[in-house]
């Protein structure tokens, strides 16, 4: 409550009345008809309205009725709402006649649009009742759940600003949105077969199959082998049966992805509990209305049952049915039972569930792109007239594992699974958040976007372009800073015009005009190009903000915090100050100022960014550097071998990096783990992996030499070079490397006298480094500071250029 | 070679190297100044500064690129280049006999091309005040009747072509210059362009882009028309010659062929349906055996060279601030 003076006194019962304001993710989720009940039940009159600050109550009635009415407004508040404030006033007492719903004041929204929601138990049980009029109805939702920003336009939230726009209401489905006392109150997607969307199957070519129950046929041709583009909610999935070995062989292959591992979409945690392992913390995200995909712990049959679905993976990323459809389909393979409760027993069905983003290029979201671009992948197409506004791939999280206590004396990642503390899988907002157990994201789109970041303070409104891979932009107001749903690779035109499309989208729904403009320092990437750009056509001041400044200025940004702290960025490749690569750094970081503290020891980089795809290139350079050269050739049958050896003694396109993904691409390379990465991170992953299988070891005696401000790893390096125990190799190098960035740390933290450090870059995803290093630190009185709200990786750097902006501008 | 006051006579000795080799009757005026008849018409103009190292590399040396990248840079425009002007810039004890050799391979490219040159200097700078030569070369030329080429004229649907194979000068250089042990049977592809573009403009007057992919390679260049023009272009790897050592020794180096260097290489605009008549009389040229249709001009604000794989894939063609800096995170 904002007042603190006691507005009320509950021990009068002479009628009162108040002015509430009601501020947060208050619109278009049911807020109004909550408020409407409440007054009935609490025998309160007066009126409520939707306007550009929230939500405006005048409520009449007994001091005591009032009183619970405040309180419930924020603790009972609809699913899908955030309430952040609420602030009462008295105002003169009326005479009023009942309750009203009044219509919304326009203005100037400061409310915000709420991110997609899966469907609620209300309206599963519906779909799943023979005896509803939306029995098996694919596009079933209510105030609490459905699609949201997806289909969206623009503001504000109303039917016609929505991709629901053409469906006219029938009169069953118009007098649950006109009733206040309806959950369907307001409901904006609302619809129901006589007048909502349709389901069209088509055959690859396009042709319609004539079908009575098109779910019926989905599954059949699921069930066949077939590979299904079907429409969800943020854009087109291939799904396949992932039990059928063949079927996964040539979605691999018609999508040309190898290696890269699928999720998987099963009927409920039932159906999961054979093939991985599935703590409490788990289940609660993986049931959260963000429907996630989650990273689960392999068991050992998994692979066996699902073979090719995410080779040498120690994890499987799972996700359960979020779109009514989704839920359909295993309905329909499970012999449509009816209820809900055959979802908690388990079913076979298992479909590989894969953004249909064909090359690296966006999600597909629209009927006819789906046909022209998935054709020679897809052997059909499950499609709906319903239009996907904005594509949301499905974001990728996995929960944090506690370090265990050092008084253990446990490694990493042991006796966790059934990690009691919750989960926060609403990251900002009143659902309490714990300090242990986390969500980490990996991905951050469709079920968060776009959902606010709270910063510590407000600022200008800040254009924020991010850097090049896995790219997201960012736009503040106020203090509230909106991250983008996950854009993709800048390396092809079509995720470079969606940056474009979605700066322009989000700007609109979120209203917000930036004043300031920020990109990474690299010049070729288009995000650099696109702030230049913009900042020139509006007249704003634009600058490069250091990519791993910017990496530990995003976790900065979500914890609140300003500086000077100490950021330890373990990352791929960032352009640095100097002109060179960086990516192993410790920095001090104040505001919007930061020095480089210190580096890992550089290796050469032979063959500039080929080196990053090839780990054996890393490897070469580690043998290079550690004067065994001519050990090169010998080791690598690679038909390049001989030219990189002459380009490491020549120094010949050998640009140097201090980063420490290719320190573990070298690792990965001395071990004979890869020599090739099929896609960005396999060597590290599989590094991981083996690491993982391997359980903790003790680090290498002399592993690691400070030399000043710089750590060597190349001692740890050289023992690699002669180990022929992968297993062993992957977690000595993961112990080394945590004992090593400790005791740097420590060192840095000695003499600046700073005990706050905050843990940024992509490495952090890696969960045997992140654990090890956060117990090393937590041996010692420092404060740690991970990432959370956002991915440690280029996800988040969004975020953490609009706050260094945010800082050099104050306001 | 030296500077100074005894420097004189070996100016006098340089004078009389380039007057024997250049040999022709504007320079055998011994005035300060070229001076001739021009044809009526366009007249176009171009200069550049060669500066290559090594000197002398497989395929040709910096006497025969200069002569060259001049000639065609008048070309570009369509035109019939008539006269070169060359600049030297010495560094005080560069070898004479090197500069013999230099100075006849300009003569002979110079005679070959048909273009001759008519006036020159030379400058002798300190030791280490240069990296032994530097040669200027100007040329001036004839646009045809009718002709009118720029690179601000690509159109969407208009088809791209390239006369040969891309990327062997940049590599050739490299390989000597590292002294590599692979690429090294690859040639500089240095050449005179203006026969080839003479047959192309007589078989396809309403040609729209003309431009010869130097430095920065095909990529830089064909990013540079995009934005004069305003449009957007789609390319095929799949047709893009590229000889197969060239493709290995960038692999290698971890370097895109794109973006090397061509010397006697030109990439072509036209509407689509001058693109056979186009070809044809590119590939019965000597110069332009190898031309190939390697893509089309598109629409697109965003002015985006795009490349379709030989995987299926589209990736954008980078227009490079600099150097190919690292970038994967
Ligand atoms: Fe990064
Ligand atoms: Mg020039
Ligand atoms: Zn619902
Ligand atoms: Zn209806």
């Amino acid at each position: 409550m904002g007042s603190k003076e006691p507005l009320l006194d509950s021990r009068d019962f002479s009628p009162c009345a108040v002015r509430i304001r009601v501020r947060g993710q208050v619109q278009g989720v049911g807020f109004r008809p909550f408020v409407y009940r409440l007054a009935l039940e609490l025998e309160l009159s007066g009126w409520v309205l939707n306007d550009a600050d929230g939500v405006e109550i005048e409520a009449q009635g007994d001091g005591a009725a009032l009183e619970t009415l405040l309180s419930r407004l924020k603790n009972d508040a609809p699913d899908l709402a955030q309430v952040d404030e609420v602030s009462a006033v008295s105002v003169e007492v009326l005479p009023r006649l009942g309750f009203a719903i009044l219509e919304s004041r326009s203005g100037h929204a400061h409310t915000g649009i709420t991110p997609d929601a899966a469907i609620c138990p209300a309206c599963l049980s519906e779909i799943f009742d023979p005896a509803n009029r939306r029995y098996r109805y694919p596009f079933t939702n209510c105030t609490h759940c459905g699609p949201r920003y997806t289909i969206t336009r623009h503001l504000p939230y109303d039917r016609p600003n929505t991709s629901m726009a053409k469906f006219a209401l029938c009169p069953a489905c118009r007098r649950e949105y006109d009733d206040p006392l309806d959950r369907r109150f307001h409901a904006q997607p609302n619809a129901c077969a006589v007048c909502g969307p349709r389901l069209t199957l088509l055959e690859k070519d396009g042709q319609l199959i004539e079908s009575d129950d098109p779910i019926a046929e989905t599954v059949r041709r699921l069930r066949a082998g077939q590979i299904l583009a079907i429409k969800g909610i943020g854009g087109f999935h291939l799904m396949c049966d992932a039990r059928n070995a063949e079927t996964v062989a040539r979605l691999r292959q018609r999508k040309q992805r190898e290696g890269k591992p699928f999720a998987v979409m099963l009927a409920g945690i039932a159906s999961i509990a054979p093939w991985v392992i599935c703590g409490e913390s788990e289940r609660q995200l993986l049931e959260a209305r963000e429907r996630p995909i989650v990273l689960l712990q392999k068991l050992p049959g998994c692979d066996a049952a699902m073979p090719g679905v995410a080779p040498g993976m120690a994890e499987l990323g799972v996700l359960l049915p979020y779109a009514p459809l989704h839920y359909l389909l295993f309905h329909e393979a499970a012999g449509r039972p009816t209820g809900t409760a055959w979802l908690a027993a388990p079913h076979a069905l298992a479909l590989v569930c894969t953004s249909a983003n064909p090359g690296g290029e966006p999600l597909v979201t629209d009927n006819a792109e789906a046909l022209r671009r998935l054709s020679a992948i897809a052997d059909a197409f499950v499609m709906h007239d319903r239009e996907i506004v904005v594509g949301c791939d499905d974001s990728v999280v996995r929960v944090h594992k506690k370090a265990p206590s050092p008084l253990m004396g446990e490694g990493w990642g042991e006796g966790e699974r059934a990690a009691t503390p919750l989960p926060n899988p609403l990251p900002q907002g009143e659902r309490g958040q714990t300090a242990l157990a986390r969500v980490g994201f990996i991905r951050r789109a469709r079920g968060y976007t776009p959902r606010a970041i709270k910063l510590p303070r407000a600022g200008r409104s800040v254009l924020a372009c991010g850097g090049w891979f896995k790219n997201t932009i960012c736009l503040t107001r106020g203090d509230e800073a909106f991250v983008s749903q996950h854009i993709g690779d800048l390396d092809n035109a079509a995720t470079c015009r969606s940056l474009a499309d979605t700066v322009q989208h989000l700007m609109g729904v979120l209203e917000i005009e930036p004043e300031v403009v920020v990109h990474d320092l690299h010049p070729d990437f288009f995000s650099t190009s696109f702030a230049v750009g913009f900042a020139r056509q509006h007249g704003l001041p634009v600058f490069g903000v250091q990519h791993h400044h910017a990496h530990i200025a995003s976790v900065m940004a979500e914890h609140g915090l300003a500086g000077p702290i100490l950021g330890l960025t373990l990352d791929g490749v960032g352009l640095g100050t100097d002109g060179t690569a960086w990516g192993g750094e410790l920095l001090r970081v104040d505001g919007a100022r930061f020095e480089r503290l210190g580096h890992l020891k550089e290796l050469a980089l032979p063959g500039g960014d080929r080196a990053a795809r090839e780990p054996w290139r890393m490897a070469a350079s580690a043998l290079n550097a550690l004067g065994r050269d001519e050990e090169i050739e010998r080791r690598f049958l690679h038909s390049a071998a001989t030219a990189v050896r002459e380009m490491l003694e020549k120094n010949l396109n050998c640009p140097t990096t201090s980063s420490c993904g290719r320190l573990f691409d070298a690792a990965a390379g001395l071990l004979g783990v890869r020599e090739i990465s099929a896609f960005e991170g396999q060597a590290a992953m599989l590094l991981e992996g083996l690491a993982q299988a391997h359980g903790p070891v003790a680090p290498m005696n002399a592993g690691y030499i400070m030399q000043g401000s710089v750590l060597n790893f190349l001692p740890l390096l050289e023992r690699l070079a002669d180990t022929d125990d992968a297993g062993f190799g992957a977690a000595l190098f993961h112990s080394t490397l945590a004992h090593g960035l400790a005791e740097w740390v420590m060192a840095a933290r000695g003499r600046t006298e700073l005990n706050e450090v905050v843990l940024g870059g992509g490495c952090f995803l890696n969960a045997v480094l992140r654990v090890e290093l956060s117990r090393l630190l937590n041996l010692s009185p420092l404060t740690l500071y991970h990432a959370q709200d956002v991915p440690p990786n280029d996800g988040g750097l969004s975020l953490g250029q609009a706050w260094v902006a945010m800082q050099e501008f104050p306001c | 070679m030296t500077h100074g006051s005894g420097g004189r006579a070996m100016a006098q000795l340089i004078e009389e190297l380039f007057l024997t080799a250049f040999d022709n009757e504007y320079l055998r005026q011994m005035n300060d100044q070229a001076s001739f008849q021009i044809p009526a018409g366009r007249m176009v103009m171009a200069t550049d500064s060669h500066v290559v190292s090594p000197l002398f590399f497989p395929g040709g040396d910096i006497g025969c690129l200069s002569v060259h990248g001049t000639i065609n840079d008048v070309a570009m425009a369509g035109a019939v280049p008539l006269y070169l002007s060359a600049s030297f810039i010495l560094e005080e004890g560069f070898p004479l006999a090197d500069l013999a050799r230099i100075v006849e391979s300009m003569a002979n490219a110079s005679r070959q091309a048909g273009v001759p040159i008519v006036t020159g200097d030379t400058k002798v700078v300190e030791r280490n005040k240069g990296d032994g030569v530097f040669i200027t070369t100007t040329g001036v030329g004839i646009v045809p009747h009718g002709v009118n080429i720029s690179g601000d004229l690509a159109r969407p649907g208009d088809a791209i072509i390239v006369s040969g194979t891309v990327g062997d000068h940049g590599v050739a250089i490299l390989s000597v210059r590292e002294n590599l042990s692979f690429g090294t049977s690859i040639q500089s592809d240095t050449a005179a362009l203006h026969g080839l573009v003479a047959a192309m403009v007589a078989a396809v007057p309403g040609i729209h882009v003309l431009r010869d992919p130097t430095r920065g390679g095909l990529a830089t260049t064909l990013n540079e028309i995009a934005r004069q023009s305003g449009v957007g272009m789609m390319l095929r790897e799949t047709n893009l010659p590229i000889r197969t050592e060239v493709r290995a020794a960038c692999e290698f180096l971890g370097l895109d062929p794109l973006y090397s260097a061509n010397e006697g290489k030109l990439v072509v605009i036209c509407r689509q349906e001058d693109a056979d008549a186009l070809l044809e009389a590119m590939r019965t040229h000597p110069l332009g055996q190898d031309a190939a249709l390697i893509g089309e001009v598109i629409e697109d604000d965003h002015h985006f060279v795009q490349m379709e794989t030989a995987f299926g894939g589209r990736r954008i063609v980078d227009w490079l601030t600099g150097e190919q800096l690292p970038r994967i995170c």
